[in-house]
């Protein structure tokens, strides 16, 4: 049975959780990575061919070394790139950026050298027979969706989320402003924040339904606004505008 | 009750709304700083313990609402970003080559002497493999090899004559390296990964002395790889039993759990895998640039060779370490004599 968070406990005692990554986040992540180093790898070997043609290339044995190295170079940038990304990142790579993901350890934290460079030799495993086929199975059969070199490393792979901060910060605002009762406040906010997720009649329903509870003029005029003017009513009630 | 609880919350709301504005600019700003000043690291850390209270106070207000919901999703957040590993410094560097590789390697010592064994043995089977059928040849070596031996030339100088040094060197420490590396990793299967490397490499090595032999050209392939030979087949024994040693953390774990005691093995021989790369990386470079060179003598390899193997054993075995130690206190109670 997979598990949908990581449960991981603060400095202070109080338990969090974090949301773990599947599969799909891995591999949209692991494929964006994957384009860089190979993009980085053939700029290599691009400027070794556009040296060799440079005049202050002269003979057979100068191009020959130019070219060499170009594919050293290509050849280092591609193999190391993850390890090297992963270890100057602190786990969050521009792949796993993108994916909107992050690499921790089972505590939560941010993990060290040692358990980065684990987990990336044990991609020697994990990448066979081809196509990462045994990190696949094993991040689909393990309870934390983790491939053999997380498990060794004591590493998982969890979403980041940039919008919990802006969030709170919004709340925080709407508390100060609004006259809601809180759990009325928590509810409005909730759903202007999923508002642009909604399906659109789904979002009026849902919108029209809290206005009838909360707005005593909207109750008595009647439901004739669309989804924008409902919106706009639904920030009126929290006092300010939803900056989304 | 419920609205009295419900008026409860509404107060603590309030009263604490003011503060997540800046509360949320610090988790923002704690997750994208990859450095900090003591005034910004002690107010991420005020920050945490703040999020953290009030996370356990809205759980108990508020329990499933959306505001225990963000809550919980920011102190997550920042609770990542605090905990760090500690950067690494000198000090950290130095012990790291003092005492923690030096450490590692004493821990899997008496399975690398196995290995060894291993080796040895696997070597001598290869060789009496190859004197008796020298068509099983074809096994473990290339037809080109093959061909190139039976007319007298060692694969090693043709290959010398088509790239150079420098890129000998760096395909060398590669494939080396890989080596190294799976049978680090193929010890997880219980060591029996690590048993095939070692067992495979002993034979091929065997199998390709004998072959050479048999053509007069055994003592040319024994002068090449002894400059770079020994560092290089003790570090795939060594690799091998850190392998092990994690195959046999699964299999008889000295923890709570298996996974926990794998966990705990690997991160004790990370710190071997550098020390193989970085012997790995020498060995390449002498094989790339000493090994395939005529001109040097037999004598000068076999210095070359003993005098970096001397030096590994010295390293692995932690005497180095003491040296440094000794060296280091000699120097702190100078100060103290004179006085």
């Amino acid at each position: 049975m997979a598990e949908e968070t990581l449960s991981v406990r603060s400095l202070t005692g109080v338990e969090m959780t974090l949301p773990i990554a599947g599969p799909g986040t891995r591999c949209y992540g692991f494929l964006t990575d994957w384009m860089i180093r190979l993009l980085g790898a053939l700029i290599w070997l691009l400027i070794a061919s556009l040296l060799r043609l440079a005049p202050g290339i002269q003979g057979r044995s100068a191009a020959h070394t130019v070219w060499v190295g170009g594919i050293v170079l290509a050849l280092v940038t591609y193999f190391l790139y993850q390890p090297a990304a992963e270890i100057l990142t602190k786990g969050r790579t521009p792949g796993l950026r993108t994916a909107e993901a992050r690499i921790v350890t089972l505590e939560g934290t941010t993990p060290g050298i040692g358990a980065l460079v684990i987990r990336n030799v044990f991609r020697l495993i994990d990448c066979l027979p081809v196509f990462y086929v045994v990190g696949l199975v094993t991040c689909m059969l393990t309870p934390r969706r983790v491939r053999l070199g997380d498990i060794v490393a004591g590493t998982v792979m969890v979403r980041t989320d940039a919008g919990a901060g802006p969030a709170l910060d919004r709340l925080g605002v709407q508390a100060r402003r609004t006259r809601l009762p809180v759990e009325a406040l928590a509810l409005v906010h909730d759903l202007l924040e999923r508002w642009s997720t909604l399906e659109e009649t789904r979002r009026i329903e849902l919108a029209r339904s809290l206005l009838t509870e909360l707005d005593a003029e909207f109750a008595a005029r009647g439901t004739g606004l669309d989804g924008a003017a409902l919106r706009v009513r639904l920030e009126e009630l929290l006092g300010g505008e939803q900056r989304v | 009750m419920a609205a009295n609880s419900e008026s409860d919350a509404a107060i603590w709301v309030r009263e604490h709304a003011s503060e997540w504005q800046a509360l949320a600019a610090d988790s923002a700003a704690a997750a994208q700083r990859s450095e900090a000043t003591v005034e910004e690291a002690l107010r991420t850390l005020r920050a945490y313990r703040i999020l953290a209270r009030h996370l356990a106070t809205v759980r108990e207000l508020m329990p499933g609402g959306v505001l225990t919901e963000i809550l919980e999703r920011t102190c997550a957040q920042l609770h990542t970003a605090v905990n760090r590993p500690p950067r690494l410094t000198r000090a950290r560097w130095a012990r790291l080559f003092r005492d923690d590789i030096p450490a590692a390697a004493a821990s899997v010592r008496v399975l690398t002497l196995w290995l060894a064994a291993l080796l040895v043995a696997s070597a001598m089977a290869g060789w009496w493999l190859i004197n008796t059928y020298p068509q099983l040849i074809s096994l473990i070596a290339s037809p080109k090899m093959i061909e190139g031996v039976e007319h007298g030339h060692l694969w090693t100088y043709q290959i010398l004559s088509i790239a150079p040094p420098a890129m000998l060197s760096a395909r060398i420490i590669e494939n080396n390296v890989m080596v190294v590396l799976a049978a680090f990793c193929f010890g997880i299967l219980f060591g029996l990964g690590a048993f095939y490397i070692v067992a495979f490499n002993g034979l091929s090595i065997g199998g390709l002395l004998a072959f050479t032999h048999r053509h007069g050209l055994g003592l040319e392939l024994l002068k090449f790889t002894l400059a770079h030979g020994f560092v290089e087949l003790s570090v795939i024994c060594l690799a091998a039993a850190a392998g092990t040693a994690l195959g046999e953390s699964v299999i008889r774990p000295q923890c709570a759990t298996r996974a926990e005691s794998l966990r705990r093995r690997a991160a004790e021989l990370a710190p071997l895998l550098l020390a193989c790369a970085l012997l790995l990386l020498g060995s390449g470079l002498i094989e790339g640039f000493i090994s395939p060179h005529p001109a040097i003598t037999l004598a000068a390899r076999l210095a070359i060779g003993l005098g970096y193997w001397a030096l590994m054993l010295l390293w692995l075995s932690g005497r180095l370490r003491i040296r440094a130690t000794r060296a280091r206190s000699a120097r702190m109670k100078l100060p103290l004599l004179r006085r």
